[in-house]
């Protein structure tokens, strides 16, 4: 992400300008003139607490909500007059894991993959390959209801992926995951922005942008308050201290899933 | 890895993706094999109980009303089947999936469009069962097997009207929860009809309304259909049954379609 003076508008994935929205009924704007632009390839955080309008912003980025006022590019297109290019071009997840849960992990991945466009046997192969990324090749003919949260999350990242998208939307990624899935979503983010992938994920937890992002806009009622890189960030509060920290129970669990032996047991 | 690229306008396929989402259903139906024999065999339950229970006081004898009735349980079958996919197009909605559907690049209703496929091959079933059932209990159609099968297809025909207000509907209700409550109201519909009982026999008032249910008009319809006898009445919907009952789903169809697209693309707009 960068300030709309460097950036590029007519080469970024994601370039929006002043955009506005209002639900009828609600006190004030949800998104009130919100300007943001992603670099290709940049993993861009949008940091914000409940109702800062992180959700709402995605959802106009992937065609799901209208602007009332301003305007935005995704992939090259206009999200309000070219929608159907703009979801040819782009993957969602969103906020909770939209997966039909009577069928199974690889008919969910074949339904998507087909309604994206691909033929039978591509969306099965794509399915399989996408089902082994996904660690759930064991389990790909299971019914989604008998999925964990972990595995669900997993699913559903893997279904946005039907397709190779260059832009990602990522709605809260981990929210509800235990330390371990959400480690494990966070290595899957890195690997698709190494492979060049812009992604743009709304997070309520500063480790997750601080573990994933390259830029960060922070938005508190519906407008942007600060964006940066995290160093540049971090720099507002301060020179940098040494602390000394002791290792958090996170650490704990994350050592213990890593280290103990199959089927061990404390007690 | 390769990324996907546009190098023109996407176009969409509605009749395609329709199938793939018609597909999706049948594998539900796969998934809940209880659940969909339970929709299947409802009507019949309610020919044997109507019959049973109610038909020696309707029409001197269970016989003789089942004969009556089972035109009348077909056309109420058309009403009550819309129910579960009211259901299925909440459900989707109140578990995002619709919001999956709706950032895909589909064509505007096909999803819709999908579910209402999946729902007339159900429909289908459901006709069939009924008449094998009916013809166990003794009933034969004795008007020709070409009014035979006009008489299906303007019972397809009301499904299909019938389908969009229920897409229409679920999709406004929000809730699987509403749904239920929305469900309760098939029953009075159902009953102020033609289907159950002639309407001749209710106060005057009410005969009219009843007669002017779209389902009545099917109902009488088809039941001259079958028989080859004139039901006739004392409204102008009951007199050109037959008429009202292709016109009615036309209007439903031409007023809620295009309300239920619109709906599923502006849903949380």
């Amino acid at each position: 992400m960068t300030s709309q003076s460097v950036a590029s508008p007519t080469t970024a994935p994601i370039v929006a300008r002043g955009i506005r929205k209002h639900f009828p009924g609600n006190a004030r704007p949800t998104l009130d003139g919100v300007n943001l632009t992603v670099e290709a390839g940049r993993v861009c955080a949008l940091l914000g607490g409940n109702g800062a309008g992180k959700t709402t912003m995605v959802r106009i980025l992937t065609t799901l909500t209208l602007p009332d006022e301003g305007t935005a590019r995704v992939a090259g297109r206009d999200v309000v007059r070219e929608a159907t290019q703009v979801r040819a071009s782009v993957g969602l997840v969103g906020q909770y894991a939209a997966l039909d849960e009577l069928l199974s992990a690889r008919e969910n991945l074949e339904l998507f993959g087909r309604l994206s466009g691909l033929t039978r046997r591509s969306a099965r192969d794509r399915a399989g390959e996408l089902l082994e990324t996904a660690g759930l090749a064991d389990v790909g003919r299971r019914p989604v209801s008998a999925f964990s949260g972990g595995m669900r999350r997993r699913l559903d990242l893997a279904t946005s992926l039907i397709t190779t998208p260059g832009v990602l939307f990522i709605d809260e990624p981990t929210t509800g995951l235990d330390p371990e899935a959400r480690h494990g979503l966070w290595a899957s983010v890195r690997s698709l922005a190494a492979a060049g992938t812009t992604v743009l994920l709304t997070t309520q937890y500063l480790e997750e942008a601080d573990a994933l992002a390259d830029d960060v806009v922070i938005l508190r009622e519906g407008a942007v308050i600060a964006q940066g890189t995290p160093d540049d960030l971090k720099k507002l509060v301060g020179e940098p201290r040494l602390v000394l920290r002791q290792p958090t129970l996170e650490d704990v669990y994350l050592h213990l899933h890593a280290t103990a032996p199959e089927g061990a047991s404390a007690s | 890895m390769t990324t996907s690229t546009l190098s023109g306008p996407v176009r969409t396929r509605l009749w395609r993706d329709a199938a793939i989402i018609t597909g999706r259903t049948m594998r539900h139906w796969r998934a809940r094999p209880g659940v969909f024999a339970i929709q299947l065999l409802f009507p019949v339950l309610v020919i044997l109980m109507m019959g049973g229970l109610l038909g020696g006081a309707i029409a001197g004898s269970a016989g003789d009303y089942i004969l009556f009735v089972i035109p009348g349980v077909l056309a109420f079958t058309m009403l009550f089947g819309v129910e579960t996919t009211m259901i299925a197009v909440t459900t989707d909605a109140a578990k995002t999936v619709t919001d999956r559907f709706r950032s895909l690049p589909i064509a505007p209703g096909a999803v819709l469009l999908g579910r209402v496929m999946a729902d007339m091959l159900t429909s289908a079933l459901e006709i069939a069962i009924i008449t094998v059932a009916g013809l166990a209990l003794g009933w034969r159609w004795e008007n020709g097997l070409f009014a035979a099968l006009l008489a299906y297809g303007l019972l397809l025909w009301l499904r299909f009207g019938l389908l969009w207000v229920g897409v229409w509907a679920g999709l406004k209700a929000g809730s699987p929860e509403a749904v239920s409550a929305a469900q309760l109201l098939a029953w009075p519909i159902g009953f102020l009809s033609t289907v159950f009982v002639d309407p001749a026999t209710m106060p005057r008032w009410l005969g009219v309304a009843a007669e002017w249910n779209p389902l009545s008009a099917t109902a009488t319809a088809v039941r001259e259909l079958f028989t080859g006898a004139y039901a006739g009445g004392q409204t102008w919907a009951a007199q050109h049954a037959l008429a009202t009952a292709m016109i009615a789903p036309l209007l439903l169809t031409l007023i809620f379609a295009p309300l239920a697209i619109r709906t599923f693309q502006g849903l949380n707009r």
